[in-house]
């Protein structure tokens, strides 16, 4: 099977929801167990929330939400056009985070990492952060 | 995200409904530490039975209460997780710290 689906919101922190139930809703055609699904809400969740607070820095932006299924393999692209990462390796390090002081977990991309098969983070400082995470479906 | 406060003696038990997320996490820190400060609580229990998810936002606002109870030499605990958040709470340690139940 091979479907695709694009979503576009501003970058609010209330769209975090909608994205989830939107992508849960779209990934649900795919025969996937309740943990399948519940890792793919989750790490989608994190992609979004990291370009609410991090790319944005909770100023106005669009985050765009690209979802591909390739036969057993979910696919989720989530772009946005802030601030970047200027270095990627420290971003990703488990427990770091940026903003120590607002209470951030630094666990976002270790969600990511765990929930999914495969990610990969292109970033380029001054014009925002595109986050690729795959996931082979087994039911 | 609904929360329902009960304060047994100096123990402050919210019963939690909703998503736990970026966005409905400072309602439930602000509710919290609001009334960690005007009972003097000693004690947390975090009765999750009715949220349905949780991301590691949700982390962030449990480790910030955690801080502040343990300091005081209190105890935080986390009771009826579904798997969801079993999952997540696992993957950030947080389940060596707290007491964690199904």
């Amino acid at each position: 099977m091979e479907n695709y689906m694009k979503l576009e919101v501003p970058a609010k922190s209330c769209n975090e929801a909608f994205v989830r139930a939107a992508v849960s809703a779209f990934a649900v055609q795919l025969d996937l167990s309740v943990e399948e699904l519940a890792d793919i809400k989750t790490a989608v969740s994190e992609a979004v929330t990291n370009s609410v607070v991090h790319g944005y820095v909770n100023m106005k932006g669009i985050v765009k939400i690209v979802c591909r299924i390739i036969e057993d393999i979910f696919e989720i692209e989530v772009t946005d056009f802030g601030v970047g990462i200027e270095n990627i390796s420290r971003a990703m390090q488990p427990l770091y985070t940026s903003m120590p002081e607002s209470e951030r977990s630094g666990m976002g991309f270790t969600v990511m990492q765990t929930f999914m098969d495969e990610l990969s983070v292109q970033s380029e400082p001054g014009e925002g952060t595109v986050v690729t995470m795959k996931k082979r479906i087994r039911g | 995200m609904n929360i329902k406060l009960e304060n047994i003696g100096t123990t402050l038990v919210a019963k939690l409904g909703g998503e736990l997320d970026h966005h409905t996490a400072p309602k439930l820190r602000d509710t919290l530490d609001r009334e960690i400060a005007l009972n003097n609580t000693r004690n947390i229990v975090l009765d999750f039975d009715g949220v349905t998810f949780m991301d590691s936002s949700g982390i962030g606002v449990i480790i910030g209460r955690y801080k502040q109870i343990a300091a005081l030499g209190g105890k935080v605990m986390i009771i009826r997780v579904k798997p969801q958040v079993d999952k997540i709470l696992e993957l950030s340690g947080l389940k060596k710290i707290l007491d964690c139940s199904h």
